[in-house]
C-alpha cells in the first residue's frame, strides 16, 4: 500500500514526548522523519521509565516514541552545521520543534528564517504555555501542566486530593493536535503552494481537552464536583462510574435507572426518579454499590448485556491480551531489533499501518543524509 | 486562507467522538453538515449533564457542535436518503460512528458511497473494530476505559481503580480519526484517490498507553503497580507526584533526588544516592518528601525550587486558573451567540495558524436549521 504521506519530509527538532509523538504518527502515515539531534542526543534517550533500557545507550522509552525515524547529528551553534541544516530545510515539507520559546530564533532557525529558505515550509512549534505571557519560560512538563490546567480535580472521588491522570495526557494530546494542524497545512500547501506557521501549547491542549467541563463551568460559575462515590466524570449523574463486585469491578455508563433496577433486581433504586440522577448521585451509587457487591462481575455483565445496557468489566492488560477481541486487532508489532511495540491506531483501506523499523541510533543517518542532499 | 477552505464534510456522527473530530475540521475551515434524525437529532442534544443547560439543550452539545450546519433527514425514508446521497456526491469527507451493520442496512457502506463519489474519504469510528467478538458492544467512553485497563493507572494503590474524569477515549478517538481523514484528504488532493479510514475507540485507548504498553510487552508482562504515596505515573521514579503542603498542593516532576533534598533541606533524601533506587524505592522516598513538604507553604517551596529550574508547579482548580495571567494571555475563551441571541462561552480550537487564533463566531445549529437552504443548494 502507498501510504498517504509517502513524499513528505519532516525535520524533527524535538525532545521527550509531545513533538516526537507527532513525528511518530507522521512517520507511520508514510512521512520520512529525520530527527535533528545534538551530539548528546534527544534527552529522552537517557530517560528510562521502570529502569528499562533498549540497549547500552538508549532507553526503551526513547525507542518506543522514536521508531520509524532517522537521526541526523548537528551542532546548531556551529555556523557550518547550521548551513547544512538550512539546506535540509530547503528540501523539507515540515519542521517541528519543541524548544522553549525564543531558542530557534536565536539559532537563526525561527519561522521567518525558515520561510526565507523555503516559502512552502509548514513550521510547527510546541511549547508548554504559549510564546507570550508570564509562564513562557517555565518547563513544559506534562505533570506540571496537568497541575496548572485544573485537570487534577476531575478524577477520583471528592474526598481524594488532586488526582493526576497516570499517563502523559498533555504531551500526547498536544502531539496529536499538532499532527492535525500539520496535515491541514499540508493540504493547503498542496492546493496553493502556501506554507504555514502552527503554534500549540500543552496548556491550550489540556484546556481544549476539558472543553465540556469548562463550557459548563463558564455557564454556571460553579467548580465541577467529583462524585463522593465511584466518580466516573464530574458532570455525570448516577449510575455513571466504576463499581465494585464480589470479584472485581464493572463500569456502568448512562443507563436509565428503572431499567437498571429491573435488570439487576434492585428495587431500592426505584425510589429515585430520573430527576434525582445528578443531585442524589452519591446516594444512588451507594445503593447500587451494595447490590453489586453481592454478585460477580460476570454475573452482572450477563444480565446487563442481555438488555443492551452499557456496562463493561474492568480488565487488566494480561486478561485483555488473552482475549480474542484484542487478538483480532493485531495491535502489536515486533521490530527488527527484537523489541515489541504497538502499532498506529489508524487503518486505511482496511490495512494496518505497520513498520518494523526501530528507533535510530544517535546520528545513524548523518553521513547518508549529507550525501543524499549534497550538504557538504 | 483557512487551511481547509472548500472542504465539505458530511457528518452522521453523534455524541462526542465523531462530532469532536468534525468540530476540529470546521475550526480549520471545513464546512461541516450534520445529518440528524428529524424530531430527536443527535442524542447529545438531550444529554443533560450536571444541572446546566442552554435553551433546553445540553451545554456540551453546544460546545461540541458549534460552527456546523444541521440537515435533518430520515435515512429510512427513500426520499430523504436520495437527498442525502446528493450531498454525498459533492462531499470530500463522510464521517460516522454508528455501530457495525447500521450503514449496511441503510445502504451507505464505503463500497456503496464510493459508487456515488469515487474519491470520497469515508471515515468511521467504531468501539472495538469492524470484526471480532467485541464488535457489537456499545462504544462508550467509560466502558472503553474499563476494558483497556486505564483505571488501573490512576490514584494511589490503596484507592479503588480510578477512571479518568474526562471522556478521554472519545476525545482521542476523535483526534485520531481527524488525523486519518486529513492524511487521506492530502492524498486525495494529490492523486484524486479516496480512501476508507477507520479508527476504533479500543485502539485509541491502547495507543494512548503506547509507552507503558511497550514496557509491559518488553518487561516480561509485569502489570503496572500504582505508587502507595502520591501516585502520578506507575512507571516513573520518585519524586514524580503531587504533594500536600501547608496551604495547598505542589506537583513535582522528574528530578534529581539528592539535589532536591539539598534544595528543600530534606535530609532524609540524602541516603538515596543510587539513581536506580529512585524507582525501586520510590514509595519510601516519596513518603519522606511528603512529610517534609507539609511543613511549609507551596509558595515557599516554589521559591526554593524554581530558581534551580526544578520541574515543579502549584496545583490550580478552575477558579484559581482563570485568575492567572498565564491563562488570560492564551485568549482561550470564545463566545458564540445562538440564533435566539443567547451567548455561550466555550473554548476555541487550540491550534494557532499563521500567528492567529481560530475563533469562529458561529454557534451550534438548531435541529434541521439549514435543511431548506442546503436542499436548494444541492438538488
Amino acid at each position: 500500500m502507498t501510504l498517504p504521506l509517502n513524499d513528505i519530509i519532516v525535520l524533527e527538532f524535538c525532545q521527550y514526548l509531545s513533538g516526537p509523538s507527532a513525528g511518530l504518527r507522521l512517520a507511520d502515515l508514510g512521512a520520512r522523519v529525520i530527527k535533528i539531534e545534538s551530539a548528546r542526543g534527544d534527552a529522552c534517550r537517557k530517560l528510562a521509565i521502570e529502569n528499562l533500557w533498549a540497549d547500552e545507550n538508549d532507553s526503551l522509552l526513547f525507542h518506543t516514541i522514536n521508531r520509524n525515524k532517522e537521526s541526523f547529528i548537528a551542532n546548531l551553534k556551529d555556523e557550518i552545521e547550521v548551513a547544512q541544516i538550512k539546506k535540509l530545510i530547503a528540501k523539507a515539507d515540515v519542521m517541528i520543534h519543541n524548544f522553549r520559546p525564543g531558542v530557534m530564533e536565536k539559532l537563526g532557525l525561527g519561522f521567518e528564517e525558515a520561510q526565507k529558505i523555503n516559502p512552502e515550509i509548514v513550521f510547527a512549534e510546541v511549547s508548554g504555555y504559549g510564546s507570550d505571557g508570564p509562564w513562557n519560560k517555565k518547563p513544559g512538563q506534562d505533570l506540571l501542566l496537568q497541575a496548572k490546567s485544573g485537570l487534577m480535580f476531575t478524577s477520583g472521588n471528592q474526598d481524594n486530593p488532586p488526582v493526576p491522570f497516570g499517563l502523559a495526557i498533555g504531551d500526547i494530546l498536544c502531539g496529536a493536535q499538532l499532527v492535525q494542524g500539520i496535515l491541514a497545512a499540508l493540504i493547503r500547501k498542496e492546493k496553493t503552494g502556501k506554507g504555514a506557521k502552527l503554534e500549540l501549547s500543552l496548556l491550550e491542549s489540556l484546556l481544549d481537552f476539558q472543553f465540556e467541563l469548562l463550557t459548563t463551568y463558564y455557564a454556571s460559575g460553579k467548580l465541577p464536583e467529583r462524585s463522593e462515590v465511584s466518580n466516573g466524570h464530574p458532570l455525570l449523574g448516577a449510575p455513571y462510574g466504576l463499581h465494585q463486585t464480589s470479584d472485581g469491578y464493572i463500569a456502568i455508563a448512562m443507563v436509565p435507572l428503572s431499567d437498571l433496577a429491573e435488570t439487576i433486581d434492585c428495587s431500592a433504586l426505584l425510589s429515585y426518579s430520573e430527576t434525582d440522577l445528578f443531585e442524589k448521585r452519591d446516594e444512588i451509587k451507594t445503593v447500587l454499590g451494595e447490590r453489586l457487591k453481592g454478585g460477580t462481575s460476570g454475573y452482572w455483565l450477563d444480565k446487563l448485556r442481555s438488555k443492551d445496557l452499557w456496562a463493561m468489566e474492568l480488565t487488566d492488560w494480561k486478561t485483555l491480551m488473552g482475549s480474542n477481541g484484542y487478538k483480532e486487532l493485531k495491535f502489536e508489532q515486533k521490530l527488527t531489533n527484537g523489541k515489541y511495540a504497538t502499532k498506529c491506531p489508524i487503518r486505511i483501506n482496511r490495512q494496518n499501518l505497520r513498520s518494523e523499523r526501530p528507533a535510530p541510533k544517535l546520528g545513524a543517518d548523518t553521513a547518508d543524509i549529507i550525501k543524499e542532499f549534497g550538504l557538504n | 486562507m483557512e487551511l481547509l477552505k472548500d472542504i465539505l464534510v458530511i457528518d452522521f456522527s453523534q455524541f462526542l467522538s465523531g462530532p469532536s473530530a468534525s468540530l476540529r475540521l470546521a475550526d480549520m475551515g471545513a464546512r461541516v453538515i450534520k445529518i440528524e434524525k428529524p424530531d430527536t437529532g443527535d442524542i447529545c442534544r438531550n444529554l443533560y449533564v450536571s444541572d446546566v443547560d442552554i435553551e433546553g439543550e445540553s451545554t456540551i452539545f453546544h460546545a461540541i457542535n458549534r460552527n456546523k450546519e444541521s440537515y435533518s433527514a430520515d435515512l429510512k425514508k427513500e426520499e430523504d436518503l436520495k437527498k442525502v446521497k446528493k450531498l454525498l456526491a459533492k462531499a470530500d469527507v463522510m464521517l460516522h460512528n454508528f455501530r457495525p451493520g447500521v450503514m449496511d442496512r441503510l445502504g451507505l457502506t464505503y463500497e456503496q458511497v464510493k459508487e456515488i463519489n469515487p474519491s470520497i474519504v469515508f471515515a468511521e469510528i467504531s468501539g472495538y473494530g469492524e470484526t471480532g467478538p467485541l464488535r457489537e458492544l456499545p462504544g462508550q467512553d467509560l466502558l472503553l476505559q474499563a476494558i483497556s485497563g486505564l483505571p488501573l493507572l490512576n490514584n494511589n494503590a490503596d484507592q479503588p481503580p480510578t477512571p479518568m474524569g474526562v471522556a478521554v477515549v472519545d476525545i482521542l478517538g476523535g483526534t485520531y480519526i481527524a488525523q486519518g481523514i486529513l492524511a487521506c484528504l492530502y492524498q486525495k488532493i494529490k492523486t484524486g484517490e479516496g480512501a476508507l479510514v477507520q479508527v476504533s475507540m479500543l485502539e485509541s485507548a491502547l495507543d494512548f498507553q503506547f509507552e507503558v504498553l511497550a514496557c509491559f510487552l518488553n518487561d516480561g508482562h509485569k502489570l503496572p503497580q500504582r505508587s502507595t504515596v502520591n501516585q502520578a505515573h506507575s512507571y516513573v521514579a520518585a519524586p514524580y507526584g503531587v504533594y500536600k503542603t501547608q496551604d495547598g498542593y505542589l506537583a513535582l516532576a522528574m528530578g534529581h533526588v539528592i539535589q532536591l533534598g539539598e534544595l528543600l533541606s530534606c535530609s532524609a533524601l540524602a541516603e538515596y544516592t543510587n539513581p536506580k533506587e529512585w524507582f525501586d524505592r520510590r514509595d519510601e522516598i516519596k513518603k519522606d518528601l511528603a512529610e517534609h513538604l507539609q511543613s511549609n507553604t507551596t509558595d515557599y517551596w516554589l521559591s526554593l525550587l524554581e530558581p534551580a529550574d526544578i520541574w515543579c508547579s502549584e496545583v490550580f482548580n478552575y477558579d484559581q486558573l482563570l485568575q492567572q495571567e498565564g491563562y488570560k494571555v492564551l485568549d482561550m475563551e470564545l463566545v458564540v451567540r445562538t440564533i435566539s441571541g443567547t451567548e455561550v462561552k466555550t473554548t476555541r480550537c487550540p491550534i494557532r495558524v499563521d500567528g492567529k487564533v481560530l475563533k469562529s463566531p458561529i454557534s451550534a445549529p438548531g435541529l434541521g436549521y439549514n435543511t431548506e437552504k442546503i436542499d436548494k443548494e444541492f438538488q
